[in-house]
């Protein structure tokens, strides 16, 4: 099992336990709670993730050793929950895994399906530019 | 002032309403469908849904060019339906150009009777609140010329700033861009006084009824808008169907707007000749389904009885408003004594998003962000808003949910 997988069991484990529709999302809202704060720097245009109704912002921060750390926030909750679930999935990873994830996921622990179409573009848009990140650096 | 939770429902049958729009019966997310969208679309009564069905299965035919039966009866039901539009308005049938709704109504105006009209050192004048369908077209239309476009500020509660507004008019302004009802507020512009104040400065005025004419009476001639536009599908009818509303003499004067069948008089190599209007401003095989099925929505909400379903509609939303208010934490957002159909609020210390999320996931059908007015919500200091807006089918019972499934998604947001 690779770093990845064990992640992704983890918060699979965390979304299963919770059950149904809302209970879901006080699971996305205590993981946005949690997410440790966006370094000022980064707070802005060039790491602004549209397509989302809130406003996101996600920013790269390159080790020498190949892996991508990521910084995230978001002034919604559950959006900021959302990246919460894409930095504990992907952030610190090699390049190369976070650009090759396989998100299925998502939809597995209902956080997809339970997202209204503006939103899921907003999901989408935090995927690609992380994968824009992971191929560029 | 808002009327007390306490005071007694309303007698109208809104449940009779209710039974007859099958949209609305149905689950979303395991919970009985709540629909507060009305403001976005209205959901279709089954007569429309008939009207349309049987305009398929027993009249479908191009218009205005067979000598068959079934292309003179689709072209009989299709001018009736025209009379029909423009008597729920007060205007003849001359007068009523059917359009894509309510944005092509406007971009039609701005580009025929604008472009003709509107010069170099020009002004026009619109208001911070209004939709961006009767924004934009005007901001281009003085960039495209070299005309000034004035925005006329609203106060706190979302009322128009009327000195403001006198102030911006003068011997300058061509047309003044109103809206009947925001869309984003709720808030009723005093219109004929507005469209007054404009004549007197030597101006003509457009009023935007999408967000009216199934909210508040529209009397185009009492109101004396030369341009008034508004889109069925808001008004219990289909999508993709809405209307120009124009004096006679200005559709007379006005160059048309897209060429094609159906608006030619006679054609050869050398030129063509336009028929008269309102055909000159209708291109192409109309959008006859939509019309038959706008018409079937006006026959439909006056068979309710407008001044029984706008008192229904008052008493539902000043309920809402008084329940929602009583949470504690909540900013209203829109305050205009008078104003209809529309909630806008804010949970203090929520994003408007993830409420919108969390009433949706039970149920609740609302919208949030901008509502496309974007200038107003920079205006009014807001990142956006949750948008309830009520319909003739909506109860307090729905109110009741609505603030209950709030008070929920603050419970969690919030503290």
């Amino acid at each position: 099992m690779t770093d990845f997988d064990a992640r992704v069991a983890d918060l699979e484990d965390l979304f299963d336990a919770a059950g149904d529709g809302m209970a879901r999302y006080e699971v996305l809202i205590d993981l946005g709670r949690e997410l440790p704060p966006l370094p000022e720097a980064f707070r802005n245009e060039a790491f602004r993730v549209r397509g989302c109704q809130s406003q996101v912002w996600i920013a790269p921060e390159y080790g020498d050793d190949g892996t991508l750390t990521l910084h995230g926030d978001s002034d919604a909750l559950i959006t900021k929950g959302l990246v919460a679930v894409l930095l504990a999935a992907l952030s610190g990873l090699e390049k190369d895994a976070i650009r090759d994830a396989d998100l299925g996921f998502l939809d597995r622990i209902g956080v997809a399906e339970h997202l209204s179409p503006s939103r899921k573009n907003g999901l989408a848009s935090m995927v690609k530019r992380i994968r824009d990140y992971a191929a560029a650096g | 002032m808002l009327a007390s939770p306490v005071s007694p429902p309303s007698t109208f049958d809104a449940e009779a309403v209710r039974a007859s729009v099958p949209a609305l019966h149905q689950s979303v997310n395991g919970r009985p469908l709540v629909y507060l969208d009305n403001g976005a679309t209205t959901q279709k009564p089954r007569p429309v849904i008939d009207r349309i069905v049987r305009y398929y299965e027993r009249e479908n035919a191009n218009v205005h060019r067979g000598v068959h039966r079934l292309s003179q009866d689709a072209t009989d039901a299709m001018e009736a339906a025209r009379e029909r539009v423009g008597a729920f308005v007060g205007v003849d049938a001359r007068e009523v150009v059917f359009t894509r709704g309510t944005t092509e109504a406007v971009n039609l105006v701005a580009s025929t009777w604008g472009r003709e009209n509107v010069r170099s050192g020009d002004e026009l004048v619109v208001t911070m609140d209004a939709h961006h369908a009767n924004f934009v077209p005007w901001q281009m239309l003085a960039e495209a010329v070299g005309a000034r476009l004035r925005v006329v500020p609203v106060r706190e509660d979302g009322s128009l700033d009327r000195d403001a507004y006198a102030a911006a008019l003068s011997s300058k302004t061509r047309l003044v861009a109103l809206g009947h009802v925001s869309n984003a507020l709720g808030t009723v512009h005093p219109v004929a006084d507005l469209v007054a104040m404009a004549h007197d400065a030597g101006a003509l005025a457009l009023v935007d009824g999408a967000q009216a004419l199934a909210h508040v009476p529209v009397d185009v001639r009492a109101i004396g808008a030369d341009f008034y536009v508004a889109s069925a599908h808001k008004a219990y009818g289909p999508m993709g169907i809405g209307a120009l509303f124009a004096r006679a003499d200005l559709l007379e004067a006005m160059p048309p707007y897209q060429f094609g069948g159906d608006m030619i008089d006679e054609v050869t190599v050398e030129r063509t000749t336009f028929a008269a209007p309102p055909s000159k401003f209708e291109a192409g095989t109309p959008h006859v389904e939509g019309i038959v099925g706008m018409a079937a929505a006006l026959d439909w909400l006056d068979g309710l009885g407008r001044d029984a379903v706008f008192a229904h509609e008052h008493d539902v939303l000043a309920y809402a408003t008084a329940r929602l208010d009583a949470l504690g934490g909540i900013r209203l957002v829109g305050t205009a004594p008078g104003k209809v159909s529309v909630l806008s609020f804010l949970v203090d210390g929520a994003h408007p998003y993830d409420v919108g999320a969390l009433l949706d996931q039970q149920g609740v059908a609302v919208r949030t962000g901008n509502h496309c007015a974007q200038p107003l919500m920079t205006h009014l200091g807001v990142p956006g808003t949750v948008r309830a807006t009520f319909a003739v089918y909506n109860t307090r019972a729905d109110a009741d949910v609505l603030v209950a499934a709030v008070a929920k998604a603050q419970a969690m947001l919030v503290g």
